[in-house]
């Protein structure tokens, strides 16, 4: 099995141009790979060989001191450790399960319905991804103190709910769907809510796959500027405080790294075929 | 119309939430930009006031500005086409070594931990990575102050940013190029195309013109929006604003003075940038292959 080609033969290819193209992405993935490797390493390495001058690339004599470490800051917290992990596992379910519901029940309606006003609807979530959210702080700030949010739960799960980049990805998906096979069950006497239950999102698994590592992404490491009680703080913020340390918590700050690159990075590589099914489809159209 | 309102109430928990927390906040950004407002009196209508102050008194936003011009300069484009150019080289590849370096290249953007991760590597003392390297390379004799350094912080910013660029429009460019029909590319070698650069120019652009047109607003509004990386590594303010950028000048008056109103002005001035280049960039894409 030659790994340096594709797996059918394709044109306008040389055995000298594939090794050239791949040893300099390799070169690359050097390059991007060595600030995480390095960062995963350093979380395993003792004390003595952090301060090491000049400091080593790799670890002698690998430990779990560093991820004891947290443990210990973190039982002396004024919270226990165990309420941050609970508000962020809560924060990414019950966003990420809003998103997916309210994001894909609109863009069934977008993608399969003819109504009045479908177009600006549509054109108005492609305009919100043409800025960042830093443009809106003020006001959506002002607007969370008017209905009561600030410092809640509600406060980070509702803006996720509306996140236009998965609108816009499972709209696109779903106009793969065939009108044909929407037809035949509504001849069948299936309602539009049961038709985009039972019919549509099983058909489009990897957008809402999709929707749901994106989601996750955002929300496993939000940083939400709405909530400011002890209580209600994230696993990162928690986790930032212990870098606040300084350089004594070099090793524990790794270790923290590593426990924040888990989720997403695992999430990403069981979910990659699926996400990138989904992107075919995340064209822009004129 | 029976069938119209089904449609209506199916997108309503959609659009009411993306009503509350994005079109009105836009809305309410413009007519804010107008006033003084400082949360605790009502607002009073000043009219241009604000814009007349940013530009015309406002030496730190001019610097902001400028900033936030250079890295969108920089970054757009090389992470555009940084995205762009690997993912096509990756799509030559077995579906293993693809995937396994669509991981490598991606992970960046997720990790999460960006900060605390080159924060070790510009750390400014000799155990700092960036230092040890250059002194044993003999570079320079004494660590650098990379993050606390007028001169090298805007620069530290851009790499980090340029680093972890590779999201979203990476994996739309791999899963296009993988989307592509094959017997284009066969026909046109029976027609007399030579190697792989020719194909790219003729063939492969111009059929990804939706996904290179996605890609760009992806791009454009990250290049534009950076302010977290910035207030992270280099603080807000960064030394001698040194690292300022439009974003951390939103957050500086809005959630530490907060002038809101002023604040809105600056959210108004970068609203009309990023959408105005976004606009203007996917005109320019329309014409690829035409």
């Amino acid at each position: 099995m030659n790994l340096l080609s594709s797996r059918s033969k394709r044109v306008n290819r040389n055995t000298a141009g594939n090794i050239t193209s791949f040893l300099l992405l390799s070169v690359l993935a050097l390059f991007m790979a060595f600030p995480l490797v390095y960062v995963i390493l350093n979380a395993f390495k003792p004390l003595s060989e952090l301060f090491l001058y000049p400091p080593k690339f790799y670890v002698v004599n690998p430990t779990l001191d560093n991820f004891r470490d947290i443990v210990i800051l973190m039982s002396q917290s004024y919270v226990p450790f165990t309420r941050y992990f609970f508000n962020t596992v809560f924060i990414t379910a019950v966003g990420t399960f809003g998103h997916l519901i309210a994001a894909s029940m609109c863009a069934f309606c977008l993608a399969k319905h003819d109504f009045p006003g479908r177009r600006i609807m549509f054109n108005a979530v492609v305009l919100a991804l043409m800025f960042s959210p830093a443009v809106t702080s003020i006001p959506v700030y002002i607007i969370m103190a008017r209905l009561g949010l600030v410092d809640t739960y509600l406060a980070v799960i509702l803006p996720a709910f509306q996140f236009s980049l998965g609108l816009y990805l499972m709209k696109q998906f779903m106009e793969t769907v065939p009108d044909a096979v929407l037809e035949s069950a509504r001849i069948d006497g299936a309602g539009e809510v049961r038709l985009w239950w039972k019919i549509v999102m099983p058909m489009v698994k990897p957008a809402w796959l999709t929707l749901i590592l994106l989601t996750v992404q955002q929300l496993w490491n939000s940083t939400s500027p709405f909530t400011y009680s002890e209580e209600l703080k994230t696993l990162p913020l928690a986790l930032s405080q212990i870098l606040a340390g300084g350089i004594a918590r070099t090793g524990a700050g790794s270790a923290v790294a590593v426990l924040m690159m888990i989720i997403p990075l695992t999430a990403f590589i069981l979910s990659q075929a699926n996400v990138l099914e989904t992107m075919s489809t995340s064209g822009m159209k004129d | 119309m029976a069938k119209n309102r089904i449609s209506y109430l199916m997108s309503m928990p959609y659009m009411l939430l993306f009503c509350v927390f994005t079109l009105v906040p836009v809305c309410a950004s413009i007519a804010l930009s107008f006033t003084y407002y400082n949360l605790l009196e009502s607002p009073r209508f000043v009219f241009m006031e604000n814009y007349r102050r940013l530009f015309l008194q406002d030496d730190i936003f001019l610097t902001a500005g400028m900033n936030t011009f250079v890295f969108a300069a920089i970054t757009g484009p090389v992470s555009y086409i940084a995205c762009f150019v690997l993912a096509w080289a990756i799509n030559d590849f077995h579906p293993k070594v693809r995937a396994f370096l669509t991981v490598v290249f991606y992970a960046p953007s997720i990790s999460g931990a960006v900060y605390i991760i080159w924060q070790l590597i510009f750390s400014s003392d000799a155990y700092g990575i960036m230092n040890t390297l250059l002194m044993q390379l003999g570079i320079t004799y004494d660590p650098i102050l990379w993050l606390e350094d007028p001169r090298y912080v805007l620069s530290c910013v851009i790499v980090v940013a340029i680093w972890c660029s590779l999201g979203t429009s990476f994996l739309t460019f791999i899963a296009g190029l993988q989307g592509l029909d094959r017997s284009l590319f066969e026909a046109a070698a029976v027609d007399g195309m030579k190697n792989r650069f020719q194909e790219l120019w003729y063939i492969t652009l111009p059929s990804m013109r939706p996904q290179l047109m996605f890609g760009a607003v992806m791009q454009i509004t990250a290049a534009f929006g950076v302010g977290d990386i910035s207030a992270n590594l280099a603080g807000n303010p960064s030394v001698d604003y040194s690292a300022h950028t439009v974003v951390n000048h939103i957050t500086d008056y809005g959630n530490v003075r907060y002038e809101m109103g002023y604040a809105c002005a600056i959210a108004v001035i970068l609203l009309v940038v990023m959408v105005g280049t976004n606009k203007a960039v996917q005109n320019l894409l329309r014409k690829v292959g035409d």
